[in-house]
């Protein structure tokens, strides 16, 4: 069983599709003879040709459009993002146009769009946002975030079969930290079933991409406190159940992410909390997120800026102590 | 860049269709002030050639993306004027089922034409799109779409222009050139005397023509169809004319400068075509009986389509309804 990166392992994910799925082609900048800027699709040009690698000119809302006209003839095109940053670019036609599609005339858009998402890896403002609240507030697209190589593949490969537009995000701090053995021509993971990664019974902890792995660092500092672990791996459409499960089981819950804290997915999941296991609170739904910011770029200020270990444990002993 | 007139058949098909927008028009005119139509209601008056004779220009299997006031598009391209009047009432019958109004609808299979959308412009990428795939799957259709003078000064028509002629995709784009964006007049989206110019900033053709000459639509657009499944890659084209009505019902256009209507009314490009064309008077009273039956029962068939159920409004957000349809806390038993 090979062993990938998950970089390797998103790829790997695209290149069975293709060779399973004519339909199935690459648009994006840059990503033909070099290999896309994180090189995610390297190698892919020489084997499915300059047709099904379509090399685009900067313009975002144009190829995203391009993309939903190809969908329209029984194309699936996966439309990669130099930065996800720069879906902004290209909101109206993802927001406006395929969001609605099927809703308005009934032809679905399976249009997957992905590329490189987050910070922590000293890249700014506009090259480590966090965007997928932007797209979970918007109905018609699913928005998903795996954190470890297996899940990115599985992941991957869900969104492209998929008949409705898909948002893949990939923390670019994974890429190439991360390794896993994945199986060739593993099967797709459904869309919309988060993980229970560990189980405890003390308090329930919920994060997604690459806090998962700060959230693991901080539980090995933490061996006297038992905590339910779960990966959501998919912002929309939330697992409700599988949260919903967890909280009555351990009566506490607090949420870890990177994303900035107005809106951000942690605030839906207090909600949801809140309506549908209020009896079964022994405490308050606790946020570990990002502040209300841009994402600056000195290390020393992404450093408060981003949820660290440290924050996540003192969070946990807290709320374990209420 | 002049072809032959079609053969007096499809001539007369073509007068058949614009006096077919225009009746659909007016009826809808009637139904907004009786506060029947759903959302707003945008004439085509008076710029019915443009649509019709470019439809006319384009083969079976080609697609083609209408803008809001290209209903004759949709009817030439082999939607109804039950579609065209249920869409604009929001029925459950319509092409829609109410979930969109107004001329936002299409049909891909049946006919090849896209539903536009509210922000102008969005069909170009998307028509560029379909090119494309077609393409891909071995297919020589040609993708067609509409732009106002106003919907030609946003990025979606640079971005998807440029990208339809770097791929040299069989893609036409029409400058419905009307005088007025809403209120605002051409002179404030473009310091070009000619929307056609440009083209060259695509590298590619672009020809300017009269707009209330449904036969010069015809032929130059019939040309650019030819000319981009050929392997010519995309075509511009800018047709000249006005909107002889408001942007919407509600709005009187009294911003027009005082003359300007008159000056084009003589200018009607369907009573120029019936002077060319010279009807006789059994093919005039066919048109008319064909009218009157065809307009009555579309305005029938709406008005007595009921609405569509409300429940339709969680149905249809992704293929797989349950995933917004739960029984929020407040609504179920204790």
């Amino acid at each position: 069983m090979p062993e990938l990166t998950f970089l390797q392992a998103i790829s790997r994910g695209m290149w069975e599709e293709m060779e399973a799925d004519k339909s199935v082609f690459l648009m994006g900048e840059d990503i033909g003879r070099y290999g896309g800027a994180f090189k995610v699709t390297e190698g892919f040009l020489d084997r499915f040709g300059p047709e099904r690698v379509l090399e685009t000119p900067l313009a975002e809302e144009g190829f995203v459009g391009a993309a939903i006209g190809a969908a329209y003839v029984g194309m699936r095109p996966v439309v990669e993002f130099q930065f996800i940053d720069f879906i902004a670019c290209a909101f109206d036609m993802i927001a406006n146009f395929a969001c609605t599609s099927r809703y308005r005339w009934g032809q679905g858009v399976p249009v997957t769009f992905r590329g490189p998402w987050g910070g922590a890896t000293k890249a700014g403002p506009f090259h480590s946002r966090n965007i997928e609240m932007w797209f979970a507030h918007t109905p018609g697209i699913k928005v998903v975030a795996p954190s470890t190589p297996s899940d990115a593949k599985g992941l991957i490969k869900a969104c492209i079969r998929d008949n409705d537009p898909c948002l893949f995000l990939e923390h670019k701090a994974l890429y190439r930290r991360i390794k896993e053995e994945v199986p060739d021509n593993s099967p797709p993971i459904p869309i919309g079933k988060a993980k229970v990664v560990r189980e405890g019974g003390d308090l329930t902890m919920i994060s997604y991409g690459y806090m998962m792995h700060r959230c693991l660092e901080a539980l090995g500092q933490m061996k006297d406190v038992s905590v339910e672990l779960i990966d959501l791996r998919t912002i929309y459409p939330l697992d409700r159940a599988a949260i919903v499960e967890s909280v009555k089981k351990t009566s506490k819950v607090m949420v870890v992410h990177e994303d900035t804290r107005t809106g951000g997915v942690a605030g839906e999941i207090a909600a949801i909390v809140n309506e549908e296991a209020f009896e079964y609170l022994d405490g308050p739904v606790v946020r570990v997120t990002a502040p209300d910011a841009p994402v600056p770029s000195a290390p020393s200020m992404e450093e408060v800026f981003l949820p660290s270990v440290a924050d996540i444990v003192q969070a946990t002993r807290k709320l374990a102590n209420y | 860049m002049k072809g032959d007139a079609p053969p007096r058949a499809v001539q007369l098909e073509m007068y058949y269709y614009l006096r077919l927008t225009r009746a659909l028009d007016e009826r809808a005119q009637v139904l907004y002030k009786q506060g029947k139509v759903v959302g707003g209601l945008f004439s085509s008056l008076g710029q019915e050639a443009i649509s019709i004779g470019s439809a006319f220009a384009l083969e079976k299997g080609d697609y083609v993306g209408p803008m809001i006031r290209n209903s004759g598009t949709v009817l030439a391209r082999g939607h109804t004027a039950r579609d065209v009047m249920s869409n604009y009432l929001a029925k459950a019958t319509s092409p829609t089922g109410g979930k969109d109004n107004s001329q936002h609808f299409g049909d891909i299979e049946r006919t090849g034409v896209i539903s536009c959308i509210s922000m102008l412009g969005t069909l170009v990428p998307v028509m560029t799109g379909m090119a494309l795939g077609a393409r891909m799957k071995g297919e020589k259709r040609v993708a067609m779409t509409y732009v106002g003078d106003g919907a030609s000064s946003t990025g979606d028509f640079y971005e998807g222009l440029n990208f339809a002629a770097v791929q040299r995709l069989p893609v036409v784009v029409i400058i419905e050139n009307n005088g007025y964006a809403y209120s605002t007049p051409t002179s404030k989206q473009s310091l070009l005397r000619n929307l056609a110019d440009k083209s060259k900033a695509f590298g590619i053709p672009g020809y300017a023509g009269d707009g209330n000459d449904v036969l010069e639509v015809h032929s130059i657009t019939k040309r650019c169809v030819e000319d981009a499944r050929e392997g010519k890659g995309p075509q511009l084209i800018e047709f000249k004319t006005l909107r002889m009505r408001g942007h919407a019902t509600h709005d009187d256009a009294s911003y027009y400068p005082p003359g300007l209507l008159d000056e084009w009314m003589k200018k009607d490009p369907i009573a120029r075509f019936e002077k060319k064309l010279k009807p006789t008077k059994e093919e005039k009273a066919a048109v008319e009986e064909r009218l009157k039956t065809t307009v009555d029962d579309a305005v029938d068939f709406a008005e007595k389509s009921p609405p569509p159920p409300g429940e339709n409004a969680l149905q249809g957000v992704f293929e797989d309804d349950s995933i917004i349809q739960f029984t929020p806390w407040w609504k179920r038993d204790a």
